[in-house]
């Protein structure tokens, strides 16, 4: 060892804090999220003696006595009525009937001190579709929620299939989140690379205008910079009165509510993480590599494919991962500028968790676009760190 | 010819980048119930309504109990953390920066949602502290960047200097290496407090209708009843953001000046 041991120890207890601090409050609500997606205990927490009596049934016969005993035990005890309908409302989903046959036993079972014949409340008892649906749903964890996600389930034979088009609405969620974030990837590229080439070539006060330009806005609370183009958007805004006042067009032009006014919105509030990462890496290629190209005979296009671009792609991957990636997890410019067919993946997991109380189906997509982030910033980790070993 | 176009691209993007937040700012200024030009008269309404309405007024002081909260929590975590990284004395150096730079990258609403379900079962959800824990994880990775940087650019010999004098090593670090890390530790709890300030996903989640801090507030009044209380609030806050960058740089600039003078 180099170092003596007391300072290691020293340094561990001053990371310690922190490190049991994002461990409590970013890992385990993560950990938590993801495991609502997988989690199905809705029906096991009402029904815990008919889950230890089930196991012994070979899921073909006619339901046994011990069987409906524990049900009709389990739902005598049952008191939440919070957590029976969320039961009553997981077995309905898997099995339609349950609504009915559980509101009419729960009410025979309540009413009467011994436990009464199912069968003669419900003949449907006697059927064995229902307790698969109840064996089935006795699983602790599921995958239903991640197949709903990618709009596939299982069937009756519990083989994958996808479900009918008028049901499956995430995948074209998905597919428009990710065309939203390549369109704002797009247009930040297309403005933020001529852009940062123009602030490298400036020097003295008109680079720093030009840097402060972009630093600005990018300090500038997000909210701030969503409502001022609310307000310039919107249908009497100053770009409708522009317009109409340069003849342009005779009436306004819808920008709001719609697909355009969301990619001019997030393009503006993206656009220095474009610039940015282009910037540094321009300004230390070495200023007499164009002129040296030139000398060879390249024509300034020819150059610039060869030379210039080249070495400044690095810096242009770094930008455009940056604000893909942070693009497609957006929530509060779409919810404020777009309209109903421009939300994307994070608004349809904030309706879910929040709107509809489905924490199964939020954890599901949220998982999906955590793994998508993480993997970006995995490869964008990567760019960088070569980056610094080569500087 | 071509000066000309790159002229004309330079002003388009500045343009484009500057003009919506000078465009907001005069629109706090109006008489009129509605937030388009042109301006009837001038007046001071809307921020008469920011501190005398309830719900606004309510929504400020929250926000400056959470910044505050949050701006302490950060920054004394994060720059402990930042000391403990600085020299790879701890196993998995890299690892561990990585994790918390990470809550920078994890989009709000996944991190949100996990937070609702988790704060809920701690009996956390809809309190301050609750609030101010989910604020300071989003916060972290700003004083970490902030310290760590500034921890880089200090010079060990100094620290050497001072323990060969016969300093203790939290005297060295009173005297010494904070001193020489503050415009670092102070950027950073700038970062968190702005941070806190600005955040709206996770306040959604976590927090309840007795915890609804200004951007919350700027948020649903944009959704439900857009009125110039909002360019009232964009008005406080670019303000606010301009003479926040003035003193860090002006910190910064000191600091900078005052450098060889302590050495």
């Amino acid at each position: 060892m180099k170092r003596p041991s007391r300072r290691n120890a020293g340094a561990l207890a001053l990371v310690l804090p922190l490190f049991f601090f994002i461990a409590l409050f970013f890992i385990w609500p993560l950990v938590t999220m993801m495991s609502q997606a997988v989690s199905d205990t809705a029906v096991l927490h009402i029904l815990p003696q008919t889950a230890s009596v089930m196991t012994n049934w070979d899921r073909k016969s006619p339901p046994t006595p011990e069987m409906k005993a524990a049900i009709a035990a389990d739902l005598k005890a049952a008191t939440d009525t919070q957590a029976v309908g969320d039961m009553v409302r997981r077995l309905n989903s898997a099995q339609s009937g349950f609504r009915t046959l559980m509101a009419k036993t729960i009410s025979a079972v309540q009413s009467s001190e011994t436990p009464p014949d199912l069968a003669a409340v419900d003949p449907r008892w006697e059927k064995p579709v229902f307790w698969l649906a109840i064996s089935d749903a006795l699983s602790p964890t599921t995958d239903r929620n991640l197949l709903a996600a990618l709009d596939l389930s299982r069937d009756a034979s519990g083989k994958i299939v996808a479900l009918p088009a008028d049901a499956s609405a995430n995948r074209v969620i998905m597919l428009r989140t990710f065309l939203i974030a390549a369109m704002v990837t797009l247009a930040c590229a297309a403005i933020g690379f001529p852009y940062a080439m123009l602030v490298a070539t400036m020097d003295g006060w008109k680079r720093n205008l030009l840097l402060a330009a972009v630093l600005l806005p990018l300090w500038t609370s997000l909210l701030v910079r969503t409502a001022a183009w609310f307000i310039l958007l919107q249908e009497k805004g100053l770009i409708n009165d522009a317009l109409q006042a340069l003849h342009l067009t005779s009436g306004p032009v819808p920008l709001i509510f719609n697909r355009a006014g969301v990619v001019i919105a997030m393009t503006h509030v993206l656009l220095p993480f474009m610039v940015l990462p282009v910037y540094s890496v321009l300004v230390s290629i070495p200023k007499n590599l164009m002129p040296a190209a030139a000398s060879l005979g390249a024509n300034p296009v020819r150059a610039f494919l060869r030379v210039l671009l080249p070495l400044s792609f690095r810096g242009l991957a770094s930008g455009a991962l940056l604000v893909f990636m942070s693009a497609i997890g957006y929530y509060i410019t779409p919810a404020l500028i777009g309209g109903p067919s421009d939300q994307m993946i994070s608004s349809v997991i904030a309706f879910y968790a929040t709107g509809s109380a489905n924490w199964g189906m939020a954890g599901a997509l949220g998982l999906i676009l955590l793994v998508v982030t993480i993997a970006l910033y995995a490869v964008y980790g990567r760019l960088s760190a070569e980056d610094t070993r080569r500087a | 010819m071509l000066r000309s176009v790159k002229l004309v691209f330079a002003v388009a993007v500045v343009t484009f980048l500057i003009a919506p937040l000078l465009a907001i700012l005069p629109l706090a200024f109006t008489s009129s119930a509605f937030l388009t030009y042109p301006i009837p008269a001038l007046s001071t309404r809307w921020f008469q309504e920011l501190v005398t309405a309830d719900a606004w007024r309510r929504s400020i002081v929250n926000s400056l109990i959470i910044g505050l909260g949050t701006t302490i929590l950060a920054t004394v975590l994060g720059t402990a953390a930042s000391l403990g990284l600085r020299g790879h004395n701890i196993p998995f150096p890299v690892a561990m920066k990585t994790l918390f730079l990470l809550p920078m990258v994890v989009p709000a609403v996944v991190l949100g949602v996990g937070m609702q379900v988790l704060f809920v079962r701690l009996g956390i959800a809809s309190t301050y502290h609750g609030v101010i824990f989910a604020h300071t994880v989003v916060a972290i990775p700003f004083v970490i960047v902030s310290v760590t940087g500034a921890l880089a650019g200090i010079d060990r010999r100094v620290e050497r200097a001072a323990e060969s004098l016969g300093a203790a090593p939290f005297t060295v670090f009173r005297r010494v290496t904070l001193p020489l890390a503050m415009p670092g530790v102070l950027s950073g709890a700038v970062l968190a407090f702005a941070t806190s300030l600005d955040e709206v996903v996770l306040t959604l989640f976590v927090a309840g209708p007795n915890q609804r801090t200004l951007a919350r507030q700027m948020f649903s009044t944009i959704r439900e009843n857009i009125s110039p209380a909002i360019a009232a609030a964009a008005f406080i806050f670019i303000v606010g953001t301009i003479l926040i960058a003035g003193l860090v740089m002006w910190q910064r600039d000191r600091s900078r000046a005052g450098k060889p003078g302590e050495a």
